[in-house]
């Protein structure tokens, strides 16, 4: 009797197994390599991911500390997004290689290079160190240009379906409504900076390229001598000279760069130093694409506005 | 990086040439098609690491204090290391890693040596990884870091001691489990050949200067006559911007002092690292890391290597140090370092400098005019019992040519 019994809950307990424990339906583990990737995944990958961040908002993405701790976060990611075009290289390859995740390899539908169908710019002609610490594939700052995003947003939505295909539908919608936002904001972001067509700014690094070829924006110089070499002061003084020649006041500067710097100069050309993190969530209220980009822009006429 | 040193390849448009497919290249293309051309570079990461010290000190003989293979040997220039570096992925299956390194010795004959080479699993399952080849093993964490990486300018004496002037390095294989845990957690075993000058502990024919008898040739006989390096490691993210990494290691194999003698060497290390939210080009930062390593040298009845007539008694040397060293990064690009280190060994039937009490204190300076390249000053403090004290003042420099491989943390 005690075995019909013993029996009988058993059976009870496996039939009741899936009644109780019918798990969500699992998502996806998207690894992005900076916060600005992330937030475009979100967009594309809705309910249907967990988004994740290797680089801070507010630290410089090309040095990123390659801690144990993201060789976890890689192992169990389905899907790994990378800038590509040498942005990560200094943090990037060691991860991999300890993360034993054939997902994420190379050529995997679970890896993801943004700067793939790209059209790049400044690609050197000549590979050459002197010149500072170019990137031989091009300028990797490419996702302030929403045309880029885009382009990347489709990548995202393809892969994702490859990876996932219950929910292909859905990323195909999130996509549809994606692209019709931006095309809305790109719209609305263009006239708040249609007046100032042809301005003349100053960058500290080369990462505003993209943004000014989008926006019509004339970066004449940047603080740094070479990409990733730290102003000097001979440098700087040609800068000023150049600024005062072309009447140009507005400085951009990100969470990282040398602030101090940037108000020197600012100081000597009657140019405001405006604060413009490319990655979402460097500052209160911009988590997403969205208030990223509304915010930059919003900065950056309002800047122009002022000293234009 | 793509380096467009090597020898040319010509392909097809559009066809991605593979070592497998090398016949398809020599082929002549269609004359319609476009040529492009590509490099075999493209398929390998190569980079060059050239290391140049200037020394001078209170010691005459540079060599003696500085038992380091890659430490400034002579009182005026060294080159202690030249290093070419090759890999990449061979296949979907493996990384391929070469290291040769050239150095030159007091008389500038240039020396050359395969320091490393070996393959790496990409793609075994249940989080498994295979490494195999000639390679440091994951000892403590500066034995597997080569000179390039290194904080300070000469080797840190309890690594001296313990794996001699080159570190621990052999022939074999190692298998690591990633754990699955929600921090990160690796364990790995480590299994080596077990003789040459690189295994000094072990079966090393330069082991008098450990047990100071005649080195025993000692042959293969059974598995327990390899040398076995475990290892497990954990790391913990403290805060957003803190992280901790802790370690321990062992290695267990046979020594030369006596047909059945065998060696045991424990470590314990830990690294410790803050880095500022708002870093740039990562700095400013602080980091702390620290080994301790303890031996224990069974060595045999032998015959003492001074005097032939004389028999050494078996007995157990016991030897230990540490050193712990603490950077600050405090701008962009400069380094401020502090290191403090003993060895010590117990007191036995026979007297070696290489198991006398030392200690050194080394403050040192690093500015890094891009990534590719550094100075280094550094100034040692140093304490040798029976011998006495000496000042040592070092400088490095040092450029990177090519692929500058990424660092592990």
């Amino acid at each position: 009797m005690k075995t019909i019994a013993l029996l009988q809950f058993v059976t009870a307990a496996f039939a009741a197994l899936p009644a109780v424990g019918a798990p969500p339906p699992k998502k996806l583990n998207v690894v992005a390599t900076t916060p600005d990737l992330a937030a475009v995944a979100r967009e594309i990958g809705g309910d249907g991911v967990d988004v994740k961040a290797l680089a801070k908002p507010t630290e410089d993405p090309h040095f990123v500390d390659a801690k144990p701790s993201h060789i976890v976060t890689l192992n169990r990611a389905d899907v790994l997004i990378e800038g590509g075009a040498e942005l990560e290289v200094g943090w990037l390859p060691p991860l991999l290689e300890s993360a034993r995740n054939d997902k994420i390899a190379a050529g995997a539908p679970g890896h993801i290079v943004a700067s793939q169908g790209i059209r790049m710019l400044e690609i050197p002609a000549t590979f050459d160190r002197s010149r500072g610490d170019v990137h031989p594939y091009g300028n990797p700052h490419f996702l302030l240009d929403p045309i880029n995003v885009k382009i990347i947003a489709a990548q995202m939505a393809d892969h994702f379906a490859q990876v996932d295909p219950s929910s292909a539908a859905m990323y195909k919608a999130n996509l549809k409504r994606f692209d019709d936002a931006v095309d809305a904001h790109l719209v609305e972001w263009q006239k708040q900076l249609a007046p100032y067509k042809g301005a003349k700014i100053v960058t500290y690094h080369k990462d505003f390229v993209y943004l000014g070829e989008r926006f019509n924006l004339d970066i004449i110089d940047n603080l740094e001598p070479k990409p990733g070499i730290a102003p000097s002061p001979a440098h700087l003084a040609k800068v000023i000279t150049e600024m005062k020649a072309a009447n140009s006041r507005v400085l951009l500067v990100q969470p990282y760069q040398n602030r101090k710097t940037a108000e020197t100069v600012a100081r000597q050309t009657d140019a405001v130093v405006l604060d413009v993190p490319q990655q979402p969530g460097a500052i209160p209220n911009t988590d997403t694409y969205f208030t990223l980009m509304d915010y930059m822009v919003k900065t950056i006429a309002a800047g122009l506005a002022e000293k234009h | 990086m793509r380096i467009p040193l090597t020898a040319v390849l010509v392909t097809l448009t559009g066809v991605t040439v593979s070592a497998a497919q090398g016949s398809d290249t020599t082929g002549t293309p269609p004359p319609t098609q476009a040529v492009p051309v590509r490099t075999a570079g493209a398929y390998m990461n190569i980079g060059f690491v050239g290391l140049m010290d200037f020394a001078w000190s209170s010691a005459r003989n540079l060599a003696a204090l500085q038992p380091g293979d890659h430490d400034p040997h002579v009182r005026g220039f060294t080159i202690p290391n030249a290093e070419i570096t090759l890999d990449g992925a061979v296949d979907p299956y493996f990384k391929g890693f070469a290291n040769i390194v050239y150095k030159l010795d007091p008389n500038g004959e240039t020396g050359v040596e395969l320091e490393e080479m070996f393959a790496l699993t990409t793609s075994l399952p249940a989080n498994l990884q295979v490494k195999a080849g000639q390679f440091f093993p994951e000892f403590g964490r500066q034995n597997s870091q080569h000179p390039h990486a290194w904080a300070f300018v000469d080797q840190p004496l309890v690594l001296n001691r313990m794996f001699g002037p080159d570190g621990l390095r052999s022939q074999g294989a190692r298998i690591s489990w990633l754990a699955p845990t929600s921090f990160y957690a690796e364990a790995m075993v480590t299994v080596l050949n077990s003789a040459g000058g690189t295994t000094s502990s072990f079966r090393s024919d330069e082991s008098s200067g450990i047990h100071g008898g005649v080195p025993l040739g000692r042959d293969v006989l059974k598995l327990t006559d390899m040398l076995v390096v475990p290892r497990i490691s954990a790391s913990f993210d403290l805060t957003d911007t803190q992280t901790l990494l802790v370690g321990a290691s062992a290695a267990f194999g046979p020594n030369n002092s006596g047909p059945d003698a065998s060696t045991r060497i424990y470590g314990v290390d830990l690294y410790w690292k803050w880095k500022s939210p708002r870093a740039a080009a990562g700095f400013p930062f602080v980091s702390f890391q620290s080994e301790f390593m303890s031996r224990r040298y069974e060595a045999a009845q032998r015959v003492s290597a001074e005097d032939a007539l004389v028999t050494l008694p078996a007995e157990m040397l016991k030897d230990n140090g540490a050193y712990a060293q603490v950077l600050w990064g405090i701008k962009p690009r400069i380094v401020a370092g502090l290191r403090g280190e003993y060895a010590t060994g117990n007191e036995t039937a026979f007297d070696t400098p290489l198991r006398a009490h030392r200690f050194r204190m080394s403050p040192n300076f690093t500015w890094y005019p891009t990534e590719f390249s550094k100075f280094r000053l550094q100034y040692n403090y140093d304490n040798r019992r029976g011998i006495g004290r000496d000042h040592s003042f070092l400088v490095q420099f040092e450029f990177v040519l090519g692929a500058h491989a990424a660092h592990k943390f």
